[in-house]
């Protein structure tokens, strides 16, 4: 993992430093409340319904058992005692009062992390694959190059005022986890003739207007990367739309100028900034590599595990991913309960999670993009052990990517942009669907559910989605049938008008049934989805 | 507070004084002018084969979130332009150590300024993880040159 030095450290430091003299500013009325939003936004600190909401950064969804138990301590201190893991692989506390921002700012340098631009209109936290550094498919770790991309973006002095907030990728497989190409800017690290260099896709995005990204960049060395990104963010920084906040996104952009001419000007000006000199000696990508270097795995690790007990071996089968190395897995913890609300969980389950990497994953854990929790690096012969306690934590969910691993944003319930609220539909979905051996038999199902327009709950990617609306003052709920924000990304179709709550728990029941009504063997729903269209899924819901 | 420029000059020569035109004018039929006034829509660039006579250029801000003038600094300072760089308009105390680094060494701000607020932001920050237009001609140094030298 990433080790701050001393240069990272003052630099997190200022930046306490700066917010405590920005919160001070506005609480004695030296600032308006138009003046300090921009601020506090650069710091992740929204202003919801009902409280403050605080969004902390885990840089690619990244972290360690100490940080860990830092958030965990941060949700009993300042918070109701527990935090919500979001889709950019970040946390944030619903509850959080003004004055004890810089505090909590504050005790997050003491762990090396921060709440730099998790917010605003800046590039924010750069997300990867939860799986990266244990994935068996990924021909390098992509953090040291995510790495590089935080440390370059922070505080970038030319883009922290763009036209609208800007969000990066990267991955380094065939198989993507992280909805790459449904960013702003999307890399995809690939190898040619040995050498390691990236693709980049740029104006994905999700929100009114959802666009895939177009591939605008074959591939980039190292060497350039800085360069050239900088170019992207220029040409976006002075000719993207300011004057509508719903097409200021580079996906409207790109749209409008086209791929090509977007392409062409991002070219021209990486001619000029490439002789700027602004790129990482390869020393510096070499430094941040070192510290993400494969834990020391035991190469006599077993790779047999006793399945007798049935309710594990379901966990195991469902849970639990191949590892790169013989004899290890990769575990992960469902923050979806039946009835709960997705991605939450609570300071005593957070510890539980980092006492269990301590213990059994070289200290590291991940935060995924569906708002579950990973153990990177688990011997096999200690998978057992470690269900147990999962169990005993309530956190031993065998449903990662069925039907009721529900992405949700929060929704009416906190936010104060939503139309509608997304948990209560997420808890009836799973209460519907909670038999276990029916999840299983309806297989990979992803159900993604946004309370507004600007689907925080990706909608749009999810094999089914659902987007909430307001419709003459009551609550609404429209279907996508058909996303995904995998390697074969596409966008959901609207099956036709919206339900009620209820009505659409029934629609999607419907959906279900004609989908175990026509499946082929070994299809997955999308890919019924895909073979025979929209038409007896329409057929099935409004008859 | 702070209204007098003069105070938020961070160059040794004194205030240009005579008054920009537009860049439209500028290249239509006032080419002799030595300042010249950049809206956000303005293309720098334009300016790149004229720099060598220019005293200042002038940038407004009409509001604090358009950012478009962050980039016409780092352009015309890159081109070699080493006249006066002014930020005017809607700018705000905490973005000028960021305008300072893209290349503005003048201001105008519509409000007043904190000096005691404005000097312990242009301190704060010791180290800076990117190049920028601080960084020509051998300035400011990015925390990876600290690092590897």
């Amino acid at each position: 993992m990433y080790k701050y030095d001393e240069y990272d450290q003052a630099v997190v430091d200022a930046r306490v430093d700066e917010f405590r003299d920005q919160v001070r500013r506005r609480l004695a009325g030296e600032i308006t409340e138009d003046q300090f939003k921009p601020l506090r936004l650069m710091n992740g600190l929204y202003l919801q319904l009902h409280a403050y909401m605080l969004r902390v950064a885990v840089p690619y969804g990244t972290l360690d058992s100490r940080q860990m138990r830092m958030l965990a301590h941060i949700a009993r201190t300042y918070d109701r005692g527990y935090g919500h893991f979001t889709t950019r692989q970040n946390i944030q506390y619903n509850w959080i009062k003004l004055e004890d921002a810089p505090d909590i700012l504050a005790e997050l340098a003491t762990v090396e992390m921060h709440a730099i631009q998790t917010s605003g209109n800046c590039i924010r936290n750069i997300s990867s694959d939860q799986f990266a550094g244990a994935a068996a498919d990924e021909v390098a770790d992509p953090r040291p190059w995510a790495e590089l991309l935080r440390q370059w973006s922070t505080f970038h002095p030319e883009f922290s005022y763009l036209p609208r907030k800007f969000k990066i990728a990267v991955i380094a497989a065939d198989e993507d986890r992280a909805a790459m190409r449904l960013h702003d800017i999307g890399i995809q690290l690939l190898r040619r003739d040995g050498v390691l260099g990236a693709k980049i896709f740029v104006g994905g995005g999700m929100g009114r207007t959802p666009m895939i990204a177009p591939e605008i960049k074959d591939f980039i060395t190292a060497d350039d990367l800085m360069s050239y990104l900088e170019a992207c963010l220029r040409v976006y920084n002075r000719y993207g739309r300011r004057d509508n906040i719903y097409k200021a996104r580079i996906k409207i952009l790109i749209h409008e100028l086209g791929a090509d001419e977007y392409r062409r000007q991002v070219e021209e000006e990486f001619a000029q900034v490439k002789q700027l000199g602004i790129d990482p000696p390869a020393a510096e990508l070499e430094r941040i590599s070192a510290m993400f270097a494969s834990p020391p795995f035991d190469p006599a690790a077993d790779d047999e595990v006793d399945r007798s007990d049935p309710d594990f071996a379901v966990w195991l089968d469902q849970n639990v991913r191949q590892h790169k190395q013989r004899g290890y897995a990769i575990v992960n913890i469902s923050l979806k309960p039946v009835g709960g609300i997705p991605g939450d969980a609570s300071a005593e389950q957070i510890d539980v999670m980092a006492d269990l990497a301590e213990r059994f994953s070289a200290n590291e854990l991940r935060v995924t993009h569906a708002q579950n929790i990973v153990l990177p690096h688990v011997r096999i012969a200690d998978l057992k052990l470690i269900w147990d306690q999962l169990v005993e934590a309530r956190l031993a969910e065998a449903n990662l990517d069925l039907i009721s691993d529900i992405i949700a944003c929060p929704g009416l319930d906190y936010c104060s942009l939503a139309n509608a609220r997304s948990i209560p539909v997420a808890q009836k979905i799973a209460q519907r669907f909670a038999d276990p051996a029916r999840q299983r038999d309806l297989g990979e199902l992803k159900l993604k559910i946004s309370g507004c327009i600007n689907a925080c709950g990706h909608h749009h990617a999810g094999h089914i989605g659902i987007l909430g609306v307001d419709r003459k003052g009551t609550e609404n709920y429209q279907l996508l049938l058909g996303g995904s924000g995998a390697e074969d990304v596409s966008l959901g179709k609207i099956t036709g008008p919206g339900f009620d709550e209820d009505g659409v728990v029934d629609a999607i029941e419907r959906v279900t049934d004609t989908y175990i009504a026509v499946r082929q063997k070994g299809e997955r729903f999308v890919d019924t989805y895909r073979r025979v269209g929209m038409e007896p899924f329409k057929e099935a819901i409004y008859g | 507070m702070v209204d007098d420029i003069a105070h938020l000059r961070f160059r040794e020569d004194s205030p240009h004084e005579e008054p920009a035109v537009t860049l439209d004018s500028f290249l239509a039929d006032q080419a002799n002018a030595t300042a010249v006034r950049i809206e956000p829509g303005d293309d720098a660039r334009l300016l790149a084969p004229y720099i060598e006579r220019l005293a200042l250029v002038e940038v407004s801000f009409p509001t604090f979130r358009d950012g478009r003038g962050y980039s016409v600094a780092r352009i015309l300072r890159e081109a070699g332009y080493r006249g006066e760089l002014r930020a005017q308009g809607d700018v705000l105390v905490d973005q000028v150590p960021l305008m300072r680094r893209c290349g503005f060494d003048s201001f105008a701000p519509t409000a007043a300024i904190d000096p005691e607020v404005l000097r312990r932001s242009l301190d704060r920050y010791d180290y800076h993880y990117q190049k920028a237009a601080d960084s020509l001609d051998g300035g400011v140094q990015p925390i990876w040159k600290l690092r590897h030298g």
